[in-house]
């Protein structure tokens, strides 16, 4: 039984300057405690989608214009597009059974409140504790997720921070309601690398901890081939690539993925000409009519131009958006 | 200077930000961002410099540029350019040379900045942004100006119907290409380039580390790279300068780094890079806690507290930066002795 299923989620903008189809028809499934990858270039829509599974969205300009995000718990399943995002239903979900944490935790976290409070906020809100007790669960937290002198940090103001314990009081303060989904958004971009290794491998540790699902959005391969159980590759708002995490990195079958893994440089192999992919990402309001990547995919033909590939099995399991396996 | 083929040469550079506190603006300690740095490029390499946020590697680039006054140490730089008649080059210190000479200079020596949002003025069009650098020396007007922005904006990939147009019109990865134009107008023997696809798209990245290095090949440039991202210096670099703490611990040929670190840092900071393998598997080596302040590194070496190999020694002195040997620089007690762990390749 999977824990969300998104079918055909359409989330689009209506700006003064026409409308963006941010997401534009996407489709996964979440397993529980398993790790999605969500994997794209800025622009794709790859935070939308999370934030369309959160109710973040801002609307006006922002509208889900179409599709479910069916969330399974107790054997009962709950459409989350229906739900009132201010409403009493979602606001029981949002920060407690499904948490988000964001790439810059500076301006994530409120700078005039304590660490603690912060955390507590959640704690006392869905688990209504005590202050007492929802303290002392406070430093648990930042106990489990490795921030030294948690009785003390638990005080301080996110300002007194490092950005490698500011992502930490994030996550903490995440998984303080024990989520069943934690969505992650480019956690560790904003974080240098031996700073981004730390947080890695806690977020791997305290997956098995509190066997929540995870929700891995980032534009980094290297990160997504460390931290994912499946991947979906995004582009312009359409997922064209979704399988497990080693068909994806040994057996691209898109011409976008195979794109990516042909222009980065690699720390383990030097490649003596890096492959870039030509052109730019369309401005988003002139996507193409046909398929998105057709006017930079080096394999285009005439259908490419008209019409929309579906997403379908290429192999068992493995699934992929493009005329070429049709 | 080792050899005479070395383009520029840094002994001793320091570059320390003083602190200042109270009403009297009194200066309470120092951030020593560039401390000691020894290093030299060669003509028509790249040297990659790299080193996490805070370890002092835009500093060291931008006061080799004496964009930033030097606080010790020399800048050695081998100008074709100010070489009086008969001479085929001058070695000037830039740290020292007066204004004149830094202007003549700037003519050998450009930067590409990391922000193409924020280094491009808004106001102008991309024509008179390229068309600068030769106004400002006096190099050419009128027409021949424009043919020559014309030309340059052909070199990196644009058009010249691209002359007329803003910064705004241009995606990041154009707007790369226009500061790469700048930094070429005037024909310089080096380019400072600071972390110039950090701001880019993937798909992007590639595009412009492709058009760098081609237009090494064609212009014949040295480049002085700047990144944090390994998989890039790595691509591009013929020799790597890691740094941290205001401090090159080590220095050395790009294949010889990564096959044959000795440097426990560098161990660490590769074998923290996320590679895009699911199947790459290497001991990680978590280093605890953050970078120390620069404002009070720790005592003896300025990474033992975070070294697993650390001794007794380490937090008493400071390790010398020496020559192992085959031009492979380390600052450690322990580099002869230690075996540590190589990026696998495959």
């Amino acid at each position: 039984m999977p824990l969300i299923e998104v079918r055909d989620l359409k989330t689009y903008f209506y700006t003064e300057d026409g409308v963006v189809r941010a997401v534009d028809g996407v489709d996964f499934t979440i397993e529980p405690e398993k790790t999605l990858g969500i994997v794209g270039e800025s622009g794709c829509g790859k935070s939308v989608t999370a934030l369309s599974i959160m109710g973040l969205v801002q609307s006006p300009p922002g509208k889900i214009e179409g599709g479910e995000i069916l969330y399974h718990r107790d054997g009962k399943v709950t459409d989350l597009t229906t739900l009132n995002p201010k409403g009493r239903e979602m606001r029981s979900i949002r920060g407690n059974e499904i948490a988000m944490i964001f790439q810059e935790p500076m301006t994530s976290l409120n700078p005039v409140y304590t660490i603690g409070n912060q955390i507590m906020e959640a704690i006392i809100l869905h688990q209504q504790l005590r202050k007492k007790k929802a303290h002392a669960k406070a430093i648990e937290m930042l106990q489990a997720v490795g921030i030294p002198l948690p009785e003390q940090r638990v005080d301080e103001y996110p300002h007194q921070l490092s950005g490698g314990m500011r992502q930490r009081a994030m996550i903490a303060m995440a998984l303080s309601c024990n989520p069943s989904l934690l969505i992650a958004d480019e956690p560790t971009t904003a974080l240098d690398v031996t700073i981004q290794a730390q947080v890695l491998e806690l977020m791997n540790a305290l997956r098995q901890e509190f066997k929540a699902a995870i929700q891995f959005i980032t534009h980094n391969l290297g990160v997504i081939a460390r931290m994912a159980d499946d991947v979906v590759v995004m582009y312009l708002g359409r997922i064209v690539e979704g399988a497990s995490v080693e068909e994806v990195f040994h057996n691209p079958k898109h011409p976008y993925t195979q794109g990516l893994m042909n222009s980065i440089p690699s720390l383990a192999s030097r490649k003596e000409r890096l492959v870039p992919i030509k052109g730019v990402v369309p401005d988003p309001f002139e996507v193409p009519a046909g398929c998105g990547f057709e006017p930079r995919c080096p394999h285009a033909m005439e259908i490419c131009k008209t019409q929309i590939p579906p997403l379908k099995d290429v192999t068992p399991g493995h699934q992929a958006a493009c005329w070429l396996y049709s | 200077m080792p050899s005479d083929n070395i383009l520029l040469e840094v002994k001793h550079l320091k570059k320390f930000f003083p602190v200042r506190k109270g009403v009297l603006r009194r200066v309470v300690a120092q951030v020593k961002a560039v401390d000691d740095v020894d290093m030299y490029i060669k003509e028509g390499e790249t040297l990659g410099l790299v080193g996490e946020s805070g370890c002092g590697k835009t500093t060291a680039g931008r006061t080799i540029l004496r964009l930033i006054e030097p606080t010790g140490g020399e800048i050695l730089f081998r100008s074709k350019k100010l070489a009086a008649a008969g001479e085929e080059y001058r070695i000037v210190n830039i740290a020292t040379a007066s204004r004149r000479a830094l202007k003549a200079l700037r003519r050998d020596m450009q930067i590409i900045f990391q922000d193409p949002y924020s280094s491009l003025n808004p106001r102008m069009t991309v024509g008179s942004i390229v068309g600068e650098p030769l106004l400002v020396h006096g190099i050419s007007r009128g027409s021949e100006r424009e043919d020559r922005v014309r030309e340059l904006l052909g070199a990196v990939g644009l058009k010249p119907d691209h002359m007329k147009r803003y910064p705004h019109e241009f995606s990041g990865g154009q707007r790369q290409r226009i500061g790469i134009a700048r930094a070429l107008a005037l024909d310089p023997q080096l380019i400072v380039a600071d972390e110039p696809v950090s701001a880019l798209d993937v798909s992007i990245q590639a595009q412009v580390l492709n058009l760098l290095e081609d237009l090494q090949g064609e212009f014949g440039l040295t480049y002085l790279f700047i990144a944090h991202d390994l998989s890039v210096v790595r691509h591009i670099s013929d020799r790597v300068a890691v740094m941290y703490l205001g401090k090159i611990v080590e220095l050395v040929e790009t294949e010889q780094l990564f096959t044959d670190p000795r440097h426990p840092y560098t161990e660490a900071l590769m074998s923290a890079v996320p590679v895009p393998d699911p199947d790459y598997k290497v001991e990680r080596i978590l280093l605890e806690g953050d970078v120390p302040s620069p404002v009070n590194p720790p005592s003896g070496c300025y990474f033992h507290p975070r070294c697993r190999y650390a001794k007794e020694i380490c937090s008493q002195e400071l390790p010398l930066y020496r020559d192992l040997g085959g031009e492979h620089f380390v600052t450690c007690h322990f580099a002869d002795a230690l075996r540590l762990q190589p990026v696998r390749t495959g």
